[in-house]
């Protein structure tokens, strides 16, 4: 960890004049009378993509962002503000601009910082530079070659790669110092296929904290191409989605966005803090059906959903949401642990140095259990086997979530059968995992493609589940 | 650079400044071998305060800075972005452009807008109203918004809080055929969600306004009491039974549809053949009484301008004339992939205006008798390249143009194609908060999925 604040003072503080014993000064500034916290996270971002289209590397772009955030907190209240320069007086500008929350009450003083230790779960590297400009485009070209020729009926590859590298430096007023280097890499296929006047898309990719020669071991390039084609493939044949309540089958690995949507925004602190979600005061009760584990795991080595500390400096944790289905815990950032007399699962997280943190998920998933997947299929009479999904929604306080299907198939008589069009689920996050009824052993975690948004940030986030089953879930499609 | 929170504009200079950039940017990039190249610089601040349950919660002062740039080499193209105005970054921000360029292929359509096409004279669009409002003012406000909501109805009792955001952003864009052009304007919301419980469980709704200039904004107590309303009346919400039925969207999720024909007609979509409307200019898309125009000048309005993204004059100009899609959405790049010439969309749409029809809410429920009211939508569940739509659903049933009860945990679905040739009416209950100015969208038929 020594090494990583070296490295992040290096990068955010020395261009600036400024050196991490300086930052005990701007402390005394931020603390004092009612200022329970304050901490300052500096963060350099470097990213970079390159995109192909109609068969050529058309566009390709470099950004470069950074800035120090600075937060004050009273009780319930929080000050905060920003500057994209990272010099002494904007530093003290933001620290009274930030500090201004709190006007009377009791006298914070910040604890002398000390470097925080914490396990590295990828290495500090910068992953845009991990491969030549010359091997990207290579690359990209590979895949649309690789696309096109899976299938006369591919009509348009768009092939990206992007790459970033996030620098930060972490001081808080409990005496946490810690710095992070945090590369994150990722791949994205899109492909459309016509047919008989029919067009229909496919898209696949993936990635995770590691460099490009990691990504692309073992052909995985290859196997997002054929991915991509395939389903676009599927797409074109599919008929209309059923209408109406069923049971569900959901493949392993990146259906568990329903972990995330159903139970994993409302296991969030603040909402529970608030007693704004569906799931408030309902710790040790019964959530879901026998057999449900569901885990928020941010410690899963170079995973895109994974940090080796939260952005308060915490490390981060494999969090137990729901064990055999009671309810055990919420994942918390700093502020909302301690107004709950709790203490942070290093889930404190926030898009970039201009944004307040808060409680954020990292890769949820649930454990597996024993059933075959080809057995939980075959115990179905009728109904959707979904393996794929865009994105989905949840409504915290009524626990109403949806999430929508990109290849599913009809399952007839315990057969899959015939593909069917996407089509959003709707179901009740208390009542759904009540309704799993078969639970698969083979668990599988997604490909690294997840971002997740809560008010108005974005951050990178990972899910899986093994083949589950659901006794009736609302399918949205059109077909009696 | 602190317009909103001095009592001094300064926003004229702060403008000269970033023009300057901006040519620099621009001459850099020519020094360093471009042939062509554009340049956007921007600042952006704000002031945002949320309250909860008659306390601040957070206070947020935001000021965020950037420059991107193009630049071309004959047909190649390579683009970067900083947040750091400094001289410096500036400087490495064109080069790493430039390195980009060297590396990307030549494209025929790449290359700056049509000099013809490019604005001349800028009209005056009023965009530009400072509100100088304390931090302490706001928060007052907060309060006097959610604490109109929370007294509303005693069923209320819990609040997710209100907010007060207040924006300015100023920006410049030149490029190499001369042309510099600069806009500011302001924009500011008030908001607040509230909770309601009974036995059921619980239910959150919302209420916000967003203007160009504060005096403009509804007032606290009304904003907090219709949010109030809302949500109380959510409470007791059923499922339906799976059905066909007709469906009538309110503005704030009608708007929705209209941005799903906008995003099915963009350029971008149509040549990757990513849209459901490929080929359909001059086709029938909507029943032929329906206009919808673009008008981008519209004082005050959300999506104003007087220039695209690429220094285009914008103007008024038809995109759905009697039903009937008039053009496509497009900007300099996608136009010349399509062959045609840019619409003064790079960056999007200005201000769309669906004819409004002369029914208000109450008459188009007598006019749908019985069926959906959707007051708000879920998930992502529409695709544009075959326009099969499938979201979650939350409104009121409608009895006999009375709404009977509240509903939630449905499904509506359709393909976008028959949804549009099968609109019945649109409102004249235009909802004025957004780019995009529709009233309530009644449709024959949706599929309805529940229980």
């Amino acid at each position: 960890m020594s090494d990583l604040i070296a490295v992040a003072e290096r990068q955010l503080l020395s261009p600036g004049g400024l050196a991490t014993r300086d930052l005990d000064g701007v402390f005394a500034r931020l603390m004092g009378p009612s200022i329970d916290a304050a901490d300052l996270y500096f963060q350099h971002s470097r990213s970079e993509s390159w995109v192909l289209e109609d068969g050529i590397v058309k566009d390709g772009s470099h950004s470069i962002e950074q800035g120090v955030g600075v937060r004050a907190l009273s009780g319930e209240k929080a000050g905060f503000a920003y500057s994209d320069e990272i010099v002494l007086p904007a530093l003290v500008e933001a620290a009274t601009s930030a500090r201004a929350i709190a006007r009377a009450g009791s006298n914070g003083v910040g604890k002398p910082l000390a470097i925080a230790s914490a396990r590295a779960l990828y290495a500090p590297v910068d992953p845009i530079d991990s491969l030549s400009n010359e091997a990207k485009i290579a690359v990209l070209r590979e895949v649309d070659a690789a696309c096109r020729a899976a299938d006369p009926r591919v009509k348009q590859v768009i092939v990206s790669l992007a790459a970033a590298v996030d620098t930060v430096l972490i001081a808080h007023s409990d005496g946490t110092l810690a710095a992070d280097v945090r590369p994150l890499v990722r791949m994205n296929v899109q492909v459309i296929a016509e047919a008989n006047g029919r067009r229909e898309s496919g898209s696949s990719g993936g990635g995770g904290r590691y460099t490009f020669p990691e990504l692309l071991e073992n052909g995985r390039a290859h196997a997002f191409a054929r991915e991509a084609v395939r389903t676009a493939l599927v797409n074109l044949d599919a008929v209309p989605a059923p209408a109406g309540n069923m049971p569900v089958v959901l493949g392993p690995g990146w259906p568990g966005v329903l972990l995330h949507e159903a139970i994993g925004h409302g296991f969030e602190g603040d909402f529970n803090r608030k007693e704004t979600s569906a799931f408030a005061g309902m710790l040790g009760e019964k959530v879901a059906a026998d057999g449900v584990t569901v885990v928020d795991d941010g410690t899963l080595a170079a995973r895109r959903g994974s940090l080796s500390i939260d952005d308060e400096g915490t490390p981060t944790n494999c969090t137990v949401l729901v064990e055999n289905g009671v309810m055990k815990g919420y994942m918390q950032d700093k502020l909302n642990a301690r107004l709950m007399g709790q203490r942070s699962t290093g889930n404190g997280r926030r898009e970039s140095f201009a944004h307040l943190p808060m409680p954020r998920m990292t890769n949820t998933y649930m454990l597996p259990g024993e059933r075959d997947p080809g057995e939980i299929i075959a115990s179905v009479k009728r109904g959707l086997y979904a393996v794929n999904f865009g994105g989905g929604q949840v409504d915290i306080t009524n626990g109403k979530f949806t999430f929508s299907a990109s290849e599913a198939y009809l399952i007839e008589d315990g057969k899959v059968t015939r593909p069917v069009k996407g089509a959003t689920l709707i179901g009740s996050g208390a009542d759904v995992l009540k309704r799993v009824s078969m639970i698969g052993n083979d668990l599988k975690l997604d490909e690294g493609v997840g971002v997740c948004g809560k008010d108005g940030q974005s951050v990178p986030v990972g899910v899986g589940q093994p083949t589950l089953k659901i006794d009736g879930m609302t399918v949205g499609g059109t077909a009696a | 650079m602190n317009a909103i929170v001095t009592d001094k504009d300064t926003s004229s200079a702060d403008l000269d400044r970033l023009a300057a950039i901006a040519e620099d940017v621009v001459r850099l990039a020519r020094a360093k071998g471009a042939s062509e190249a554009d340049a956007a610089a921007s600042v952006d601040l704000g002031l945002a305060v949320g309250v909860r349950l008659g306390e601040v919660e957070t206070v947020e002062r935001t000021r965020d800075r950037g420059v991107s740039v193009t630049v071309y080499f004959g047909k190649r193209k390579g683009s970067a972005s900083t947040a750091d105005l400094d001289p410096k970054s500036i400087e490495q921000t064109v080069e790493h452009a430039c390195a980009i360029a060297r590396h990307t292929e030549e494209d025929p359509a790449n290359g700056l807008a049509d000099p013809a096409l490019l604005a001349t004279t800028i009209p005056e669009l009023d965009l530009w109203h400072p509100w100088d409002i304390t931090p302490e003012e706001a928060i007052r406000l907060g309060i006097e918004i959610e604490e109109a909501g929370r007294s509303h109805d005693p069923r209320i009792d819990n609040s997710d809080g209100a907010s007060v955001q207040v924006g300015a952003s100023l920006t410049a864009y030149a490029n190499t055929l001369g042309f510099v052009g600069t806009e500011r304007g302001t924009s500011h919301t008030l908001s607040v969600a509230l909770i309601a419980e009974d036995a059921a469980g619980m239910q959150r709704d919302y209420w916000y306004d967003s203007v160009r200039r504060a005096s403009d904004f509804a007032s606290a107590a009304s904003i907090g009491r219709k949010a109030a309303e809302r949500t109380v009346a959510r409470l007791g919400a059923r499922r339906l039974s799976t059905r066909d039925c007709p469906v009538l969207f309110v503005p704030e999720v009608a708007r929705s549809l209209v941005g799903h024909f906008l995003s099915a007609a963009s350029g971008g979509a149509l040549y990757r053949r990513a849209s459901f409307l490929v080929d359909h200019v001059g086709k029938a898309l909507f029943p032929r009484w329906m206009q919808i125009v673009e008008r981008p000048h519209i004082p005050r309005g959300h999506g104003s301008t007087a220039f695209d993204s690429e220094g285009v004059a914008t103007r008024d100009s038809d995109l759905v004339r009697d039903g009937v899609l008039a053009r496509y959405i497009l900007g300099s790049y996608s136009a010349r992939k399509l062959g045609l010439q840019s619409t003064g969309n790079a960056g999007g749409v200005q201000n769309i205006v669906v004819q409004p029809g002369s029914d208000d809410l109450p008459a188009l429920l007598r006019r749908m008798g019985t069926g959906l009211l959707v007051t708000e939508l879920m998930g992502q569940g529409v695709s544009l390249v075959t326009g099969d739509y499938s979201r979650g659903a939350t409104g009121f049933w409608v009895e006999n143009g009375e709404i009977a009860y509240p509903v939630e945990e449905i499904t509506i679905a359709g393909n976008l194609r028959d949804m549009y040739a099968n609109v019945v009416a649109v409102g004249r209950d235009v909802d004025p908060r957004s780019h995009i100015l529709t009233g309530s969208i009644l449709l024959e038929r949706m599929t309805v999925a529940g229980e």
